[in-house]
């Protein structure tokens, strides 16, 4: 099963992710979110954090989560690649999040994520999928 | 993304208008600025959709503008101005955008290009160097969680005050690099420890700094007023913004508008644009955050600027006296201000979003610098890389119809992963290479979705502001070498 596919914007990216669930449509969301930003073949999954978000409902749920990991890249240069979604609730989630710090060595970054955006932000709970613009 | 089939009647050659019968709850018309070629450029997305959608936020006066340069955004178009009356309109973060005060400056120099291009490859790389750019980038600064506070308050003088460039910078950037009204417990400790390492740095997607030539002068006076004598003069462009600092203080803001709707009962068709009235406490907060993130940005463009003044130096082997490397003029174009302007022959206190979007004031106006009052406001429009950018003035037309505000740049057309398709980066530095122009990149994927091919032509863009008489054409610089973020 694809785990994401990317949105054509015209000034941004957008993507859809895909799960079994919709926790994991959640986690593949970021995975597709860290590959915008980085190459993540050679990332390692070496640093665990523990991540609990809220949000006052679903899709303000996504938007948090989102960038909440956008926030842990910018100022841990974190580069996370396995998301385990332990809790998830419409309006809360906890996360274990596994990857490594930026090495300039190893890794290869591709496009700067500033944000998720709510524009056209959706998830769909019977499909299991979610969709979000970013802002690059 | 499928064309756009809304209803969108002309005007006249620069003006097209988006009625508001088009959707229910419009409270005023759209107006795109654009001649019929563009106007069919810009069908080709949702970006008018996103004009009319914005015509329904509460207290909205005028019409709801874009710019020549729009193009489909989040909430907003790209290229959006909107203005809101303080009395009973909103504030929108998403009309502000998440680049807080993201904006451009530019340097004159004393150099021709002779001077320069012997050494352009020695000067690229050493602003390549001095400046931190790129996903992620970290400053020289060392910068506590204390003196952040200053930094948000006091914008562009805190980096003066810390040997970051000359006094006299201050006087020619917008709002002297420092908005008043500010409060730093307004401001998140999340978006401070952003903030805190990325103090000077460029960052990633369109920013940039460039070396450019002046190519045209097409009012010379003006143009002297400026310190823009000669074609074949270098200038220098710094485009960044605030960072990681500013992109949290929107998110953070963005929840509490959606929250806040609620509170105040408002409905809008795209929750990107959520917002609350401009007079309660969220709008207030709201406000006073941003203005904290805009000082953040100045401070960092000054920062930069002083670097660019220090390689630019040392690569041409001579004192700063000798280069000229004075401030021309510093814009933001992702902001919103509190300003007074005429609604239907009354004046009245608007809070005017500029996203994408240049101030564009007149001469005599009180808030542009004692240097420029007769000539107006030096409106900075960045090109593509390969291609121009130009130098205009502000207008009173500008005043009557667009609450004082220009375009802001090229404006894009397609898509980034479009360009990577098209376009590895290698093609990209080569080609640009073969336009005369050198290329230093952190990512060269970053480069190939930032291709001239990926923007209007900014001629085009400028052709219309200066035909609708929003603002004035002065110079045109093209570029002879780029660094890219």
């Amino acid at each position: 099963m694809k785990k994401y596919e990317l949105i054509e914007h015209t000034s941004d990216i957008g993507l859809a992710a895909y799960g079994k669930t919709l926790a994991g449509a959640f986690a593949n969301a970021a995975y597709g979110m860290f590959s915008i930003i980085a190459e993540l073949e050679n990332v390692k999954e070496d640093e665990k954090r523990r991540i609990e978000v809220s949000g006052d409902d679903i899709e303000g749920l996504l938007f948090e989560w989102l960038n909440s990991l956008i926030y842990y890249f910018d100022v841990e240069m974190l580069l996370f690649k396995r998301f385990d979604i332990l809790e998830f609730e419409d309006t809360r989630l906890v996360a274990e999040c596994r990857g490594e710090k930026y090495d300039s060595s190893r890794h290869r970054l591709k496009t700067g994520v500033k944000s998720a955006t709510y524009h056209m932000l959706e998830v769909d709970r019977e499909k299991n999928r979610v969709r979000v613009i970013f802002d690059i | 993304m499928p064309k756009w089939e809304g209803k969108l009647e002309k005007v006249d050659e620069f003006r097209w208008r988006i009625p508001k019968s088009y959707k229910k709850g419009m409270r005023v018309d759209g107006l795109i600025y654009a001649d019929e070629s563009m106007q069919r450029q810009i069908i080709n997305d949702q970006a008018p959709e996103q004009v009319a959608n914005v015509a329904f936020l509460p207290g909205i006066v005028g019409k709801s503008l874009a710019m020549p340069d729009i193009h489909w955004g989040y909430g907003f178009a790209i290229g959006g101005v909107a203005a809101m009356r303080v009395s009973d309109g909103v504030v929108s973060p998403g009309g502000v955008g998440f680049d807080i005060n993201c904006g451009v400056r530019i340097m004159r120099t004393n150099l021709t290009q002779e001077d320069v291009s012997p050494k352009i490859k020695g000067l690229i790389d050493a602003l390549f160097y001095a400046v931190p750019s790129g996903v992620g980038s970290k400053g020289k600064i060392k910068l506590g969680m204390k003196e952040i506070d200053e930094v948000l308050v006091k914008g562009s003088r805190w980096a003066v005050e810390k040997g970051y460039g000359r006094p006299e910078d201050l006087e020619t950037t917008e709002e002297k690099g420092e908005m008043k009204d500010t409060d730093t417990q307004r401001v998140s400790g999340r978006a401070k420890e952003r903030g805190v390492p990325q103090l000077g740095t460029l960052g990633s997607g369109n920013h940039f700094l460039e070396v450019a030539v002046v190519d045209e002068i097409y009012e010379p006076d003006i143009a002297r007023v400026m310190g823009i004598d000669r074609v074949g003069q270098v200038m220098l462009y710094v485009h960044c913004g605030s960072r990681g600092l500013g992109h949290q203080v929107a998110d953070d803001y963005i929840k509490e508008m959606v929250r806040a709707m609620q509170k105040y009962g408002i409905e809008v068709p795209d929750r990107q644009l959520a917002c609350a009235p401009v007079d309660s406490p969220e709008g207030k907060n709201y406000l006073t955050a941003m203005r904290c993130a805009a000082n953040y940005a100045w401070a960092n463009r000054q920062c930069i600027t002083h670097w660019v003044r220090e390689a630019f130096c040392r690569v041409m082997g001579m004192k700063e006296s000798e280069a000229g490397l004075q401030l021309v003029y510093d814009v933001t174009h992702n902001i919103a201000k509190i300003e007074d302007h005429e609604v239907d022959g009354k004046k009245e206190k608007l809070c005017v979003h500029r996203k994408g979007a240049t101030r564009a004031f007149p001469p005599g106006h009180p808030d542009i610098p004692q240097k420029y009052a007769k000539v107006g406001q030096p409106i900075l429009i960045p090109g593509d890389m390969g291609r121009a950018s130009y130098v205009l003035v502000g207008t009173e037309q500008a005043m009557k119809e667009t609450f004082g505000s220009t375009c802001h740049g090229a404006g894009r057309m397609q898509s980034r992963s479009a360009m990577k398709k098209r376009f590895s980066g290698r093609e990209v530095l080569n080609a640009m290479e073969a336009r005369g122009v050198t290329v230093r990149a952190g990512s060269l994927s970053g480069l190939a979705e930032e291709a001239p091919e990926a923007y209007k032509d900014v001629g085009d863009v400028v052709r219309v502001a200066h035909g609708a008489g929003i603002s004035r054409k002065v110079a045109r610089t093209r570029p002879i070498a780029v660094v890219k973020g």
